[in-house]
């Protein structure tokens, strides 16, 4: 089994611009989608993910054409999501350009769209976006965890982190695979934008719950955290967004790193 | 030179059509084999699943496939494009366009599926396809069937996934991947301008 690690810039983007925010919050600019997308594709990132954050009905159409030219400047496999409700937006994205959708809130609303996507796509096309956060309340028929003394479960967020949905992280997973998901976006919201690591606990619950492949998100601050969860969990992907936007480190010096540090990447 | 891509209406084929405009091609999307073949060569994408596929094909046209490529324009058949190449498929009941004899099977449950991600190719014999590609390159592959050719003849490549996966298929002037060329990279620019250099032959 020579699959190699996946490195996936992501790109958060708002009124056409890639923006940066921390728990979700607190916006701020970080560039040209299409112009980041062209130079992470250049530098060997594996898998592009392009997420319209705003996700607004009127900016629909603006996305549309911008997902359309990022898809002109890449040779590599792109995800779009950010308000997918319908299978016809979900065609519409696809149609653009992109090779696969991600469902987060759209899912939780109306779990039958998986199967529905996939039926019409094929599996390979349905991406489901997980947002998790970590609720050390009550606890009753929840998968529970423990850092330290502390026990918590992980609950499913949705709207963009915004909305508790009381949905245990780890049912959820296995319910979408079963619904027909071909890949989960794993996000920590306690993470994001923290820049001091991947929450292991929960990427390492919900890859060994599921056999989907899936995709780590939230709090890579530097290539130490994805040689970190490579090492620590079986995901098959890792995905950042800041330390690439801001030249911090650029893709090909990471996957550099990761494979002298024996994680199998492609070079 | 222009070249045709079929459309089974199921999904993303401007990569592929944008992948083929890079390398110089002009491209047309056709729906039917009914209106004049004037093209250099045909690609039948990757995106879909077998049956509504191949009905798509079926449906919209009286003119077969092999009447209409008549062994003569080059053929790529991408991803599920090369699966519809067989006799039939575990994915579905319709029967294939079988210019190609085999079966396509699923996965074996074991291991992840899709199997998706770059995964290397090991090339069994050389192929106008692979020109200036090294062993052991990195491609993208996002599939959950594999070919089971009669004659292993046929295959110029395979992947590593646990089993033996035939990767690149080629008999006459019928060629097929796996993967997605469109989406890997240079490897994948270098083979689709390899392609299109059959098709100018």
């Amino acid at each position: 089994m020579t699959l190699t690690k996946r490195i996936i810039p992501c790109l958060d983007v708002a009124n056409g611009r890639v923006v940066k925010g921390l728990h979700f919050e607190s916006i701020k600019d970080a560039g040209d989608p299409v112009l980041l997308a062209e130079k992470y594709s250049r530098e060997g990132a594996d898998e592009l993910v392009f997420l319209d954050i705003t996700a607004s009905q009127e900016q629909r159409e603006t996305i549309r054409s911008l997902v359309s030219k990022v898809a002109q400047v890449i040779d590599i496999p792109f995800t779009v999501g950010g308000g997918v409700k319908t299978l016809q937006h979900a065609r519409d994205i696809l149609l653009c350009g992109a090779d696969k959708v991600a469902i987060n809130t759209g899912a939780v609303k109306n779990p039958e769209i998986i199967t529905e996507l996939m039926n019409l796509f094929g599996k390979q096309c349905v991406v489901v976006a997980i947002d998790a956060k970590r609720n050390y309340d009550s606890a009753k028929g929840k998968n529970v965890f423990s850092d330290g003394s502390k026990k918590f479960w992980f609950e499913v967020f949705i709207y963009g982190g915004k909305k508790e949905t009381g949905m245990d992280a780890i049912e959820w997973a296995k319910k979408v695979q079963r619904l027909g998901a071909g890949e989960i976006l794993l996000t920590s919201i306690d993470k994001d934008g923290t820049k001091d690591g991947y929450d292991i606990i929960l990427t390492k619950a919900i890859v060994e719950t599921v056999s989907t492949p899936v995709i780590a998100s939230g709090g890579c601050g530097e290539p130490l955290h994805m040689l970190d969860v490579f090492k620590k969990t079986d995901v098959d992907a890792a995905l950042a967004a800041s330390i690439f936007h801001y030249e911090t480190h650029s893709v090909d010096r990471v996957k550099e790193y990761l494979k002298e540090n024996n994680v199998d990447v492609r070079l | 030179m222009t070249v045709a891509i079929f459309d089974y209406g199921a999904g993303n084929i401007f990569s592929l059509k944008v992948a083929l405009e890079k390398q110089g091609a002009t491209v047309d999307i056709i729906k039917t084999f009914d209106e004049a073949n004037n093209y250099s060569g045909l690609l039948l994408p990757g995106v879909g699943n077998f049956d509504p596929a191949v009905q798509s094909m079926r449906k919209s046209s009286k003119t077969t496939f092999q009447e209409y490529v008549k062994d003569k324009i080059p053929v790529l058949g991408i991803c599920l494009g090369m699966e519809m190449f067989f006799e039939k498929s575990e994915e579905g009941k319709e029967r294939g366009l079988s210019v190609m004899k085999g079966e396509v099977v699923i996965l074996p449950n074991k291991f992840k599926i899709p199997h998706m991600g770059w995964n290397n190719l090991k090339l069994r014999k050389s192929n106008p396809l692979m020109d200036g590609i090294p062993d052991s390159s990195w491609v993208y592959f996002v599939h959950s069937y594999r070919v089971k050719p009669k004659n292993d003849d046929i295959i110029v490549a395979d992947s590593d996934y646990g089993i033996t996966v035939p990767a690149i298929v080629n008999s006459g002037t019928l060629y097929g991947t796996q993967f997605h060329p469109e989406k890997s990279g240079k490897v994948g620019s270098l083979m689709i301008q390899n392609f299109l250099r059959e098709c100018k032959k």
